[in-house]
């Protein structure tokens, strides 16, 4: 593959990869070495003197725990213990190229270059062992970062000791890495490396770097989407003591040593805009999207022939808000220019990206711009593109003096690239024994990824308006603001919808839906990971609406398949639904870190319950009408059902990724437990206590 | 405007020489260097910035710096004594409680308050008293787990 094609496969313009996968049944395979990595083993791996192993990779831990599983895939490739290797990320001068952390990749795409670096690294150790020790490669042996003769163990030297902290300048072709039946580490649960700095404090995020003489930026913004900037009379904010305002084109920013004292003299600004917001809220904006043509990405088999062999029609639109990304952590930098060279301090997601943003912003070479990613608070896809690092760039540039910006609340919830909302509209039928006879499927407002699992449908259509799941879509004349990726783009609108009328038709059929679902399977991963969450949660077939308010779902996320089962109560006076139990079974291929996956696991089920039940952005005339957290509801402690986590073992297959993949049936399990609880189906997310009050009585 | 406010803080005493006005959480992190106490939501909404006032969890975006004069202020910086974790930090650390870590220091610093008061706190008490405090990425359940174990161990010992 040449460079070119890569970037375009890897979507350097858009982080994500956009490819169909319907045929689930074998994982996605990745080159060894995507070739836009460093074929250098030494550009990822540093042993020191000491021993230690320093592992520099461009990837960022923003709470997903990567950290630790890619220390993990070195750390058994060298032989050596987890303590010993030390993690440098997302440094643009220090760590190897990457397009990005997201999209579930670090473990799926990245593993393997990393595995392969490592691997060579420790055939090279070995044979620079054996010159030493003056035996034969194949009679050494190694424990602990320490290589030995076998049965001699008297003779050994440690890798330390071989390098000497130097680079090494020998290489291999064609080493393999190891056989999974020899892994000592990898797919055993492994303690977070970023533990102690986090329960501790110590850990540095953006907002908590302090350079001597920093100023703090409060960025004049516009009131509503569509709105630019005109005028700003800035003069009572500077009377201000200490305040500074830098103008640098559309940007106005107030500075200040402090930034509360910055925000306070900003609020003093006097600003005048123009321009002619989109005139949708967020309940005319559903009218609006589906208004818009589609563009056939699918079309397999007959869909009238289908149609006139169905004895029953089902017809349905499903529809999905606008949904902040809401970390905890808001969008921070800090920039810095010095002695020629610009250096920002982000939390964002792909720093090789945001590195050529910055130069592009203020016309340098991009080897004079360097970005660094401390901790991130969490990202979500959030902070896929790095606005906040340009902003304090060109501020900082101007200013002569380093400059941090951070964005409050209100601006979180203003500058956020939402997950689009959608409309789904699918239209189906059953023959009299209850098989689906086709299926056609339109979708509006994002693409169709993930719209299909495999199930058998005789004839069947897909087709989407817009790519508003990915990374640097603008949305041109779709969304009225930016929307983006938001964990596992376009897969949770698209399994809510399917896995919604998926339960429909079942209950059209008079079957228990996972018999249902089973019986229009073939594909022995999705059957493995629905029979895994069967067994768990103890599932008992029954027609729905039971009565019980039991739901199932299955969904899938690049090459990771999962189930979900889920158990809800409905306040039959009220609507209000409380989830008292989630079961959720995953088949991620061979595990790295059980824990971390398990982690990933519980956290998608937790922030799943917010997209179901109660995010959905309230906006008018370009303005958003959420700002906080007080009309915004994300889960809390008190919403928190039982949650039971089966890891599905498929050491036989390659890794898959596992951040984004378990969110992806949270809005249609809760949708099916929900009709199973009360009898009444919910096309809508949020599943706010009105539209189940609303489905009840309709 | 500004004026000069003494009050202890990690169990020393400090005295900050600045507009009383101010919120405690920039005051901590900008004019005393911890950046351990972090800002969420700026509101009161989120927890992110907890700290203790006397025991007490209160937001430091909320509280006025003239607020603590006289008191005593516990932040995350002050939790570990002499490199050893305090029993809630090494249970969050046992049970990867955190994710991205960033809600993590005024999570610890609330469930800290609680057992110090009620070291066998229930299930339904910690979460009770941890439901101003967000975690996006969805830690809860390990947190919870933690907080309980953290107060088996303490065993109403602080």
């Amino acid at each position: 593959m040449k460079r070119r094609d890569f970037l375009k496969a890897t979507g350097a313009t858009g982080l994500f990869i956009l490819f169909r996968a319907s045929a689930l049944a074998a994982p996605q395979l990745v080159p060894t070495r995507p070739e836009l990595y460093p074929a250098d083993f030494n550009a990822y791996l540093r042993i020191g003197a000491d021993g230690r192993v320093g592992c520099f990779v461009g990837k960022v831990e923003m709470g997903q725990g990567n950290m630790t599983s890619l220390a993990m895939l070195a750390a058994e490739e060298l032989d050596v213990p987890l303590e010993r290797v030390d993690m440098l990320m997302g440094d643009t001068d220090l760590c190897p190229w990457d397009g990005g952390t997201g999209g579930s990749l670090s473990i799926w795409q990245f593993g393997p270059v990393l595995r392969g670096a490592a691997a060579e690294a420790r055939a090279v150790l070995m044979l620079m062992a054996g010159e030493r020790l003056k035996v034969a490669p194949d009679r050494l042996e190694v424990k602990a970062g320490v290589v030995s003769v076998k049965g001699d163990p008297t003779r050994q030297v440690g890798y330390g000791e071989l390098v000497q902290g130097r680079r090494i300048e020998r290489h291999l072709a064609d080493v393999k890495p190891k056989p999974v039946s020899a892994y000592t580490l990898v797919g055993r649960p492994a303690p977070r490396k970023d533990g102690l700095e986090k329960v501790t404090g110590r850990a540095r995020f953006s907002a908590d770097l302090a350079l001597p003489g920093t100023l703090h930026a409060c960025i004049v913004r516009p009131p509503a989407h569509g709105a630019t900037l005109r005028s700003a009379d800035t003069s009572a904010a500077e009377r201000m003591p200490g305040v500074r305002v830098v103008r640098d084109g559309d940007l106005v920013a107030v500075l200040h040593e402090f930034p509360d004292l910055a925000r306070q003299a900003a609020a003093l600004v006097k600003a005048s805009f123009a321009g002619a917001p989109m005139a949708q809220d967020d309940r005319t904006i559903y009218r609006h999207l589906a208004g818009k043509a589609g563009k056939v990405g699918v079309h397999e088999g007959d869909l009238q022939a289908g149609e006139a062999r169905a004895a029953t029609l089902v017809e349905a639109e499903y529809l999905n808000a606008y949904v902040a990304h809401a970390a905890i952590e808001p969008h921070a930098a800090v920039a810095q220019w010095k002695d020629g060279r610009m250096t920002v301090w982000a939390g964002v997601q792909a720093p090789f990206r945001v590195k050529a943003q910055v130069a592009e912003a203020l016309k340098l070479p991009a080897q004079q711009v360097r970005i660094i990613t401390p901790h991130i608070g969490g990202a979500f896809g959030g902070k896929a593109a790095g606005p906040q690092a340009v902003e304090a760039a060109r501020l900082a540039m101007k200013a002569g003096a380093p400059v941090q910006v951070v964005w409050d609340r209100r601006e979180e919830f203003f500058l956020d690239t939402f997950r689009p909302a959608a409309v789904v509209k699918i239209r189906s039928g059953l023959d009299p024994a209850g098989r689906i006879t086709f299926w056609d499927c339109h979708v509006a407002g994002t693409s169709d990824r993930e719209a299909e699992i495999g199930y058998d449908l005789p004839a069947k259509r897909f087709a989407s308006t817009g790519d508003g799941g990915d990374i640097g879509t603008t949305s041109a004349g779709l969304h009225p603001f930016a929307t983006g990726a938001w964990r596992a783009p376009a897969a949770n609108t698209n399994v809510f919808a399917r896995e919604s009328h998926m339960d429909t038709l079942a209950a059209k059929a008079k079957v228990d839906p996972l018999a249902f679902r089973l019986r229009h399977l073939t594909d022995r991963r999705v059957i493995g990971v629905l029979e895994a969450a069967a067994e768990k949660f103890g599932w008992v077939g029954a027609v729905a609406p039971s009565g019980r308010g039991v739901g199932v779902a299955c969904g899938s996320w690049r090459g990771t398949i999962v189930a979900a089962m889920a158990e809800v109560a409905v306040d039959r006076a009220t609507g209000a639904v409380r989830v008292k139990r989630v079961v959720l079974a995953q088949d991620m291929g061979l595990v790295i870190n059980p824990d971390g996956a398990r982690q990933q696991m519980e956290g998608a089920i937790t922030m799943g319950l917010g997209y179901a039940l109660s995010e959905g952005l309230r906006f008018k005339d370009g303005r958003i009408l959420d700002e906080n957290f007080d009309s915004y509801r994300i889960p809390r402690f008190s919403w928190l059902p039982a949650i039971e986590t089966v890891l599905v073992q498929r050491p036989d297959l390659q890794a898959q990724g596992g951040g984004e993949p378990p969110i992806v049936c949270m809005g249609a399990v809760l949708a099916n437990a929900i009709h199973d609880a009360v009898g009444a189906r919910v096309l809508e997310l949020p599943m706010t206590p009105e539209r189940v009050l609303a489905a009840m009585r309709s | 405007m500004t004026q000069t406010t003494s009050f202890n803080l990690n169990g020393k005493p400090v005295r900050v020489t600045a507009d009383p006005g101010r919120m405690l959480v920039w005051v901590l992190r900008h004019n005393l260097g911890l950046t351990g106490t972090k800002v969420g939501c700026g509101a009161g909404l989120c927890g992110a910035c907890t700290v203790l006032v006397n025991d007490e969890p209160v937001f430091s975006c909320s509280t006025p710096l003239e607020e603590v004069a006289g008191k005593s202020v516990l932040t995350i910086e002050g939790l570990d004594k002499d490199g050893a974790l305090h029993p809630v930090q090494r249970a969050f650390q046992e049970h990867s409680a955190f994710q991205c870590g960033y809600c993590t220091p005024g999570m610890i610093l609330g469930a800290y308050a609680l057992l110090k008061k009620k070291p066998r706190a229930t299930r339904a008490e910690i979460i009770e008293h941890l439901e101003g405090n967000l975690c996006r990425c969805g830690a809860h359940v390990r947190i919870v787990a933690a907080v309980e174990a953290a107060g088996k161990e303490m065993g109403g010992v602080l």
